[in-house]
């Protein structure tokens, strides 16, 4: 295979080399831990511990409550200081369960307990991935054990280890693809045993020749495994542009993945998976990149969930002076946090703190649509932001609907190439739950009539 | 042939063409005739014509056809009120019945100067984009009004506007269509009986320590207005005060009992 690229798309700087040469260091979270029961696509999870109960590492804390959700497990061994409203990372209130770290870190029953994976049923396997609590670590959040269990089984072709890691400023994954390559070899030996007929696909961009060395060593030459190479461009690891890189067709409108016979999971869930089922450890931590010239302590750690951010953005004397603008994710997806006391969770790929705020120096710059086309040009999936923007100003949701605004990833790379500096990610953002609440309305009225 | 005969062919010519097509147009116009019911024009010609659609009709024709059909009371446009229903009532030779005037009232008092800052707002000037992002606009209280004038934006009464961060509604030009409310992200706006007087201008149902926290004229579901009551027309439910407003008797003493000064009257609502 050659080197994949895709329609559209842009370049912005990699900012990759204050972190790319840090390895991944365990951090000990110093203060109370906070979980909020959300952590994930769908609904929240149901506490089964109570106040005062000792819990420790691996524990479950949080149960899954219905299809879509995900268990939340402990990440040190401590006491259940309360559970109570406190904001999550999005801002927003919601139960959370506080931890007091006792600072031993002692194992739940069975944590890290080897199990011979070749042995286990398909079957097994997905409810291992789900007991363990694993979503989808490149952000979305959504519970990975749905992804393993498509209607059709037998029509999976393809398995996507997403390692493009196309964020600028993120190297996170790139880490963990040179440090821990047979982790997600593994990961992926053990989705395959649930579609044996299927490929396994490692996926990464050319900007990251050490990773795909490492990834190549550790694969061999196993003939299931294919290293993809993917040119260096901005949203590369959009899961319908891997897509397309493998199977060659472009997926429809609201389609799945699997409709085309490919899963996508990121490199960093495929090695949750490998711990979950090999190891019988659930996911309680991730690798966390921070970075950006706010930074006081650029680099890459390996993150217990429910640590406060402050702890990495601040050094002994509080924030870097200077720092504008904390985000929670690279610069091109990522949301802006109000105050740092929020705890990380299962989605959060990355700190990245500005010195400078751009949003407010674009901001001065904004001028009108000049209908240039530039968004439509780089647009990965194909959409007119112009349309959509136009329809999202109104809030006209019938149109917004129709010229596809519900397709697009919010991938901000509108908003990068636009020379007039219009908002256009954050208009579709706010659009598009506003839009799907209004289509599920108007077919609930028709299903009435 | 000359030019003045060409010109006279012409103008008969056109002239037969005109009185044909004028036939035609009486013969059809007769034949094709729409009856509208003379009491529709009527009850369109007293609506006030702003077709702010807070009738549920689509705009005041739709409203005119309903009343005329019997479909909607006569009292049915809030805008117009007490005069419109009469004049109505009158075409339609039914009663006009009382209507409660209603207002809309904003349920957050957080100020610039009360509520606490957290963040600085940079993004979108509407308060849907604010609070579609993590902080929710500038405040500490994630539930207050954000100050970014999404109702002023669609009042087409002029009735709203944002003072000292916080929208107020003018009583005197509201018309109660509710409008604002159904564009506030927060939930904030109420539709209240014009007449009430008192009111709870805080929505945060976060417990009283943490209302406390972020801002200084925060509700902290202390129960002192539930006490004082004497016609449990008062309730406090996730940690806010809620007012019957059906039976509430506006004796005041909830609003001096208020350790917090949330539940204000009609003229603080106005200008604080």
């Amino acid at each position: 295979m050659g080197i994949y690229s895709f329609r559209g798309g842009v370049h912005p700087k990699g900012y990759k080399e204050l972190t790319a040469d840090k390895p991944l260091v365990e951090y000990l979270p110093k203060g109370e831990l906070v979980f909020p029961l959300s952590q994930h696509l769908g609904k929240p999870a149901i506490p089964v511990v109570k106040r005062n109960d000792l819990v420790k590492v691996g524990q479950l804390i949080a149960k899954a409550d219905g299809f879509i959700s995900a268990n939340i497990h402990s990440s040190v061994s401590g006491k259940v200081k309360i559970i109570e409203h406190r904001p999550n990372n999005a801002g927003i209130m919601g139960e959370s369960i506080v931890i007091i770290n006792d600072g031993e870190y002692t194992p739940f029953e069975g944590v890290g307990e080897k199990t011979d994976y070749e042995r286990l049923t398909p079957r097994e396997i997905i409810d291992k991935v789900k007991e363990a609590g694993i979503v989808g670590l490149g952000g979305a959040g959504f519970p990975t054990y749905v992804k393993l269990m498509p209607q059709k089984p037998e029509d999976i072709r393809w398995i996507v280890a997403n390692g493009a890691e196309c964020e600028p400023g993120i190297t996170c994954d790139d880490r963990l693809m040179q440090e821990n390559p047979e982790q997600i070899v593994e990961g992926l030996k053990i989705v395959l045993r649930i579609f044996p007929t299927a490929k396994a696909v490692i996926a990464i961009e050319t900007n990251k020749p050490k990773a795909i060395e490492s990834m190549r060593r550790a694969v061999g030459n196993d003939p299931r495994f294919e290293i993809l190479e993917l040119k260096v461009k901005y949203p590369q690891g959009g899961e319908r542009n891997l897509v397309h890189a493998v199977s060659g067709q472009y997926m429809e409108s609201g389609a799945l993945p699997a409709s085309l016979g490919v899963i996508v999971d990121n490199v960093a869930t495929l090695a949750a998976i490998y711990k979950a089922v090999a190891l019988n450890t659930p996911l309680y931590e991730r690798g966390l990149t921070v970075t950006g010239d706010g930074a006081s302590n650029p680099g890459n750690y390996i993150v217990k969930f429910g640590t406060l951010a402050s702890e990495f953005v601040n050094d002994d004397e509080g924030l870097k002076p200077g720092t504008k603008k904390i985000i929670l994710g690279g610069p091109m997806m990522g949301v802006a946090i109000p105050n740092t006391d929020v705890p990380l969770e299962k989605r959060n790929n990355a700190l990245t703190c500005f010195l400078e705020d751009d949003v407010e120096k674009a901001q001065q710059k904004l001028t009108n649509c000049i209908r240039c086309g530039k968004c439509i040009r780089v647009c990965p999936l194909g959409l007119y932001p112009q349309m959509m923007a136009e329809a999202a100003e109104k809030k006209d949701y019938e149109r917004f609907i129709k010229v596809h605004g519900l397709d697009c990833i919010q991938c901000g790379t509108c908003n990068y190439a636009c020379p007039a500096k219009r908002p256009l990610t954050q208009l579709f953002k706010q659009m598009k739950p506003a839009a799907m609440m209004y289509q599920r309305a108007k077919a609930a009225k028709e299903g009435k009539k | 042939m000359s030019g003045s005969a060409l010109l006279i062919i012409t103008i008969i010519l056109l002239a037969v063409v005109a009185f044909l097509v004028g036939i035609m147009l009486v013969f059809t116009g007769n034949k094709f005739k729409v009856e509208v019911d003379p009491k529709e024009t009527a009850v369109r010609e007293c609506l006030p014509g702003n077709n702010c659609g807070a009738c549920g009709y689509p705009g005041c024709d739709g409203l005119a056809a309903a009343i005329a059909k019997g479909d909607a009371p006569v009292n049915k446009c809030p805008v117009g009120g007490a005069a419109v229903a009469e004049k109505i009532s009158a075409i339609m030779g039914v009663e006009a019945g009382s209507i409660d005037k209603k207002v809309a009232f904003v349920k957050c008092s957080g100020t610039c100067e009360k509520a606490y800052d957290n963040a600085n707002y940079i993004g979108i000037n509407s308060c849907g984009a604010a609070a579609a992002i993590p902080g929710k606009g500038t405040k500490m209280c994630q539930t207050g009004c954000l100050g970014l004038g999404e109702c002023v934006s669609v009042c087409e009464f002029d009735a709203i506007h944002i003072v000292d961060g916080i929208a107020k509604v003018d009583r005197t030009k509201c018309v109660g269509c509710g409008k604002c409310a159904s564009v506030c992200p927060q939930h904030l706006i109420e539709i209240i009986p014009d007449k009430q007087i008192y009111a709870v201008a805080c929505a945060s149902q976060e417990k009283g320590k943490a209302t406390k926290a972020q801002c200084a004229a925060g509700c902290i579901g202390c129960k002192a207005c539930t006490l004082v009551c004497d016609n449990n027309s008062i309730k406090v439910e996730d940690n806010i005060a809620h007012i019957n407003y059906a039976t509430c008797v506006q004796c005041g003493k909830c609003a001096s009992k208020c350790p917090a000064k949330v539940i204000i009257t009609r003229r603080e609502a106005e200008t604080a």
